[in-house]
C-alpha cells in the first residue's frame, strides 16, 4: 500500500493534467447558465469547484474510516498512516468547499454565511476532523495514539452521512445536486464539466493521499533507522 | 450470557455504591445543571415572546453539558486509584464492563434529568413532564451515556482528560442531539410522537449503532 516513487511520478502528471483539463472546462467550455444575472452567471462556475471538493472530503473521511477499520481488525502500521493522512486531506478539501460556498452564497443568497443545516453540519464534519487530531497530539505512546485514533475515526465517520441527509430532511435553501429526481436544471455541456471536475478532484486527492503516504512512511522509517544508528554508537 | 449479566451488573452495583458514598459526580453535575438553567434565565428573560421557543434548547444543552462533567470522572477516579487495573484483570468479557459502566453512567444523569425537569417546569412555565417527552430524553440520554462511556476511557489516557472530552464528543453526538432538540420541539408544539416518528426512529437507530460500535472497539480502548 505503500507507492512507490514511480507511482507517485505518474500520479503526479494525470492529476496534473487532470487539474488542467478540469480548469478549461469549467471556466471555459461549460456553457452560461441562463437565467440569471451576469455576475450570478460566474458565481455559478463555483460549482465546478465547490462540489468536487465536498465529494473529496467525504471521500477522505470514508477512507479514514476504510483504514481505522483495517488497523483496528489487522494492524499494520501503514493502515494508522492512511487515515491519519486521509483526514488531513479531508480537512483541507472540506476547508475549500466551505470557503467556495461561502463565495458562491455571497451573490447568490446575498450572505457569507447562514445557518442552514446542511452549512452547519458540515462544519461540524471539519470540527470531528480537527478533534481527531487534538487527540492524536494528546497522547505520546505510537501504539495507543494509533488504536484510540482508529476508534475515534470509526465513530467519527458514523455522525458524517447525517450531513448529507440534513438536506432531505429539513427545509434548507442548499440546492440538492446528488439526488436522482433533482438533476438542478444542469445542461448537457454542464453536466460534462461537472462530471470531469469531480473525476478530477478525485484524482487529485488520491495523487495528494499516495504522497502523503509515502512522505510519512519515510518520516517513519528515517526516525527507526536514526534509532538503531544512535543505539549502535 | 448470564455470567456476561453478572459482570456487567458487578460493575454497574460497584459503580453506584461508590457514587452513594461520595456523591462526586452527582453534586457537581447537579449543581452545573442548575446553575446553567438560572443563567439561560438571566439570557431569555423577557427577551423571548413565548418560552416555549427556548425550551428545548435550554434542556438539551443543560443536560448534555452536565452529562459530559460527570462522564469525564467515570474512569478518572479508576485510574488515579488504580482500580482500572484491577477491573481489566479481571478474567472477565471486557465489554460487559463497558455496560455496567454505560448503565451507571445512564442513571447518573437521568437523575440529574429528574431534578432538572421539574425545575425548568417551574422556571420557564412550561410543561415538561409528559411521557413522550420522557421517552425522548431518554432515548437521546441511552446515545449520549453509550458514546461518553467509550470516550471517557479513550480521553483518561490522554494529556488534556477531560478538556478532550466534550471536543470529541460533541460532534459525534450531533445526530442524537439534534434528533432529541427535534422531537422536542415538536412535542412543545403539540405534535404526538406519531407526528414525530422521523425523530425516534433516528434516535433509536443511532443508539443502537453506538451502543453496537462501543461494545466492538472498546477492548481496543482499554488494551495496554
Amino acid at each position: 500500500m505503500i507507492p512507490s516513487r514511480r507511482t507517485l511520478n505518474i500520479l503526479n502528471v494525470l492529476a496534473l493534467a487532470g487539474m488542467l483539463v478540469a480548469i478549461y472546462m469549467a471556466m471555459i467550455q461549460a456553457p452560461f447558465a441562463i437565467n440569471l444575472t451576469e455576475t450570478d452567471r460566474w458565481a455559478q462556475r463555483i460549482i465546478y469547484f465547490h462540489v468536487p471538493s465536498a465529494w473529496s472530503s467525504m471521500l477522505s473521511f470514508l477512507i479514514t474510516f476504510i483504514a481505522s477499520i483495517i488497523y483496528l481488525a489487522r494492524g499494520g502500521q501503514k493502515w494508522d498512516i492512511i487515515a491519519r493522512s486521509s483526514a488531513e486531506l479531508g480537512i483541507f478539501f472540506t476547508v475549500a468547499a466551505i470557503v467556495s460556498g461561502s463565495i458562491w452564497a455571497r451573490p447568490a443568497w446575498n450572505t457569507w454565511w447562514t445557518w442552514d443545516p446542511r452549512l452547519t453540519t458540515y462544519t461540524i464534519v471539519l470540527l470531528l476532523y480537527i478533534a481527531y487530531f487534538m487527540l492524536r497530539n494528546a497522547m505520546d505512546d505510537p501504539s495507543r495514539r494509533a488504536r484510540f485514533a482508529a476508534v475515534y475515526g470509526i465513530f467519527a465517520f458514523l455522525s458524517v452521512p447525517i450531513t448529507f441527509m440534513s438536506i432531505r430532511w429539513w427545509n434548507t435553501i442548499h440546492p440538492v445536486i446528488m439526488s436522482p429526481e433533482a438533476d438542478f436544471g444542469l445542461g448537457p455541456g454542464m453536466t460534462r464539466a461537472f462530471i470531469t471536475t469531480n473525476i478530477a478532484f478525485t484524482l487529485l486527492y488520491f495523487t495528494l493521499l499516495a504522497n502523503s503516504v509515502r512522505l510519512a512512511w519515510t518520516v517513519e522509517r528515517v526516525a527507526a533507522l536514526r534509532e538503531r544508528i544512535l543505539q549502535v554508537h | 450470557m448470564k455470567a456476561y449479566f453478572r459482570v456487567a451488573w458487578a460493575v454497574l452495583w460497584k459503580d453506584l455504591r461508590v457514587e452513594w458514598r461520595t456523591k462526586d459526580m452527582f453534586t457537581s453535575m447537579a449543581v452545573f445543571a442548575v446553575l446553567a438553567l438560572l443563567i439561560f434565565n438571566f439570557a431569555f428573560e423577557l427577551r423571548v415572546p413565548d418560552k416555549r421557543m427556548v425550551v428545548p434548547g435550554v434542556l438539551w444543552v443543560t443536560v448534555a453539558f452536565a452529562g459530559v462533567l460527570g462522564l469525564g470522572r467515570a474512569f478518572i477516579t479508576e485510574k488515579d486509584r488504580g482500580s482500572l487495573s484491577g477491573l481489566l484483570l479481571a478474567p472477565v468479557d471486557r465489554s460487559a464492563i463497558y455496560f455496567g459502566k454505560m448503565v451507571a453512567n445512564l442513571i447518573f444523569i437521568l437523575v440529574v434529568e429528574a431534578l432538572i425537569l421539574p425545575l425548568i417546569t417551574v422556571f420557564f412555565n412550561v410543561p415538561l413532564i409528559t411521557l413522550p417527552l420522557l421517552l425522548i430524553l431518554l432515548l437521546g440520554t441511552i446515545g449520549f451515556a453509550a458514546v461518553g462511556t467509550i470516550f471517557s476511557a479513550l480521553t483518561v489516557n490522554t494529556r488534556a482528560r477531560e478538556v478532550l472530552l466534550p471536543i470529541l464528543l460533541f460532534p459525534v453526538l450531533l445526530p442524537v442531539l439534534v434528533a432529541g432538540i427535534r422531537a422536542t420541539i415538536g412535542l412543545l408544539e403539540g405534535d404526538t410522537l406519531n407526528d414525530l416518528a422521523n425523530w425516534v426512529q433516528l434516535l433509536l437507530f443511532f443508539d443502537l449503532l453506538f451502543l453496537i460500535v462501543a461494545y466492538l472497539t472498546f477492548d481496543y480502548v482499554v488494551e495496554e
